[in-house]
């Protein structure tokens, strides 16, 4: 039994950081319907910039100014690109940000070096046996997963109430919903997408930062992106708490998968099964577990 | 005499103190690609009157609101808006000078309720930075307060209540066009453009949406541009009306002198050749 929840907590822990990534894809689509190849690229960007500058300056400094760095590709994002493809079928925009994804990719190693740098949050390391006297041996956690899902759980409320209660959340959602309508009420689109760009930047640099120190930064991180993709097909594209289950649901099913399957079907599942999974979720329930379902009138 | 002198003699019904022209168009012209979608169109708006754009279908109705909402900027011609010309100008900045519109198929925010869709509607009006929101702090709560009262009056007047809260993709067709007028009104509009505000609702549907058109007009002093296929409707609430035929105006003046205007019957009825 204490084994069984040690690798449940293991797999939420994974899971919230899987959720931080998708987070930052539902948010540019929830807010102009593009999905952004490069959220994946941004956390490297981002998590590449905080190692750097945290070498030379405090830490808080090296934060404040690697996100003022994600508020400023924002402005670029908007300036050089969204802005000429105003109007144009999502498929444009989806390919316009793969042109984002290897721009940043290359700008980012350019600017910072391509070593593997370290992160060092000044969290604790050691591992720490809890709950001795009700299981046998106790549970062993990881004292620093836990205050990283405790960070971005507290990042994902914050957006969530964000979203659901403030004027701009409003006026974000708005703009995802219909973008004539949006503009016909005075919501400039302009300026949502820059608010959007920058916030996904911001929560790539909180991804990147703890991914990051769990595991150095290099260009891997990238790769990591590409597991938020099975997240957000789970969730719903559209779904801050979407991002949120699914990401838990993917961490825990791959470490369940892999400690028990494992062994019968041989082991590396935790490298296939969230995109099973996801293929599966596309077969039965296209919309997501929390995505809206489209019914539309023939 | 010509259907367009007609109406240039005409003389406005002062019964609600209809005003100055508040907007005029002046030989707007806009094509797409090869399609002439308005040709040398002028006419004008007074203060606080209705004023109807009528036409058959792909006459040009819904690209003429396009062109003064600023969706489509025309390729010739000028639009004066409260004595001043106006520029080439994205539909958001239009909105910001008082100008509100509802969509030919219905453009709300489906995935919202009733009460944000219509909270939207007040975007313009909220000055709070993203900063102070993000706290939600004194300033943005009272902001909330404030506007929320408005909007809450705007339900009261639309008599909408019970479905404050409901998603808006769950409503009927006839109450999703009530919410979207309700839309246009949470921003307090000067102008506001209603495209087939009637079009798909039954006659008591209709009815009810008369009596808001010309409750909005008659309490809020609100000017109104809105295209309707009802003619039934047009002659009875409008005070002047704008026929259009591919592209072009075939006629503009008082309901009945549209109605017996031979361009028009011709238009609508077809004429042997």
């Amino acid at each position: 039994m204490g084994s069984f929840i040690e690798v449940v907590l293991g797999g939420l822990m994974a899971g919230v950081l899987y959720s931080l990534v998708a987070l930052g894809f539902v948010l540019i689509y929830k807010a102009s319907g593009v999905f952004n190849f490069s959220q994946g690229a941004m956390v490297l960007l981002a998590a590449l910039a905080f190692a750097r500058f945290s070498e030379v300056m405090p830490m808080p400094v090296a934060f404040l100014l690697a996100a003022t760095m994600m508020v400023a590709l924002a402005f670029a994002v908007e300036w050089l690109v969204l802005r000429r493809l105003v109007n144009q079928d999502g498929i444009v925009l989806f390919l316009a940000t793969f042109g984002i994804t290897y721009f940043i990719e290359g700008l980012g190693p350019q600017l910072f070096g391509d070593n593997i740098y370290r992160i060092d949050l000044g969290m604790p390391k050691e591992p720490k046996i809890i709950l001795e006297n009700m299981f046998e041996g106790g549970l062993l956690i990881n004292l620093e997963d836990l205050i990283a899902a405790v960070v971005a759980g507290l990042l994902v409320a914050f957006l969530a109430l964000f979203f659901q209660k403030t004027a701009t959340g409003r006026a974000l959602r708005a703009v995802a919903d219909d973008h004539q309508a949006a503009q016909s009420v005075g919501i400039p689109l302009n300026r949502i997408w820059v608010i959007v760009w920058s916030v996904s930047g911001f929560v790539a640099l909180v991804a990147g930062m703890i991914w990051g120190s769990k595991l150095g930064v290099q260009f891997s991180l990238v790769l990591i992106a590409l597991k938020a993709i099975p997240v957000v097909i789970l969730g719903g594209f559209t779904s801050i708490p979407g991002a949120i289950v699914g990401g838990l649901i993917i961490g825990v099913g791959e470490k369940i998968a892999e400690v028990y399957l494992g062994p019968i079907i041989g082991g590396g599942i935790e490298n296939w099964f969230a995109y099973m999974l996801a293929l599966v979720f596309l077969l039965v329930r296209p919309e997501g577990l929390f995505g809206e379902r489209h019914i539309d009138r023939v | 005499m010509s259907a367009v002198a007609a109406v240039n003699a005409a003389v406005v019904a002062p019964s609600r103190g209809i005003g100055e022209v508040i907007l005029a168009l002046e030989n707007i012209s806009l094509a797409f690609g090869g399609v002439q979608a308005l040709a040398d169109i002028s006419f004008d708006v007074r203060e606080h009157e209705i004023r109807a754009i009528i036409g058959p279908n792909g006459a040009g109705k819904s690209s003429m609101l396009n062109v003064i909402n600023g969706v489509y900027h025309p390729q010739q011609g000028t639009i004066y808006f409260k004595g001043e010309k106006r520029h080439r100008m994205e539909p958001h900045k239009v909105a910001s000078q008082g100008v509100a519109r509802t969509f030919q198929n219905i453009a709300l925010f489906k995935g919202m309720s009733v009460l944000d869709n219509l909270m939207t509607g007040r975007s313009l009006m909220m000055k709070t930075g993203i900063l102070q929101q993000a706290l939600y702090w004194g300033a943005t709560q009272r902001e909330e307060l404030a506007h929320r009262a408005k909007v809450e009056e705007i339900i009261d007047f639309l008599e909408i209540q019970s479905i404050r809260k409901t998603q808006v993709g769950r409503l009927p067709y006839g109450l999703q066009k009530r919410v979207e007028l309700g839309r246009a009104l949470a921003a307090e509009p000067t102008l506001l453009l209603l495209d087939e505000p009637m079009a798909g609702m039954n006659v008591e549907e209709k009815q009810d949406m008369c009596r808001f058109v010309l409750d909005v007009n008659g309490e809020f002093g609100t000017t109104i541009v809105l295209i309707e296929h009802d003619m039934g409707v047009v002659m009875d609430i409008s005070d002047r009306v704008v026929v259009l035929d591919y592209g072009r105006k075939i006629g503009d003046g008082l309901p009945d002198d549209v109605r017996n205007n031979q361009a028009v019957i011709d238009a609508y009825l077809g004429v042997k050749h």
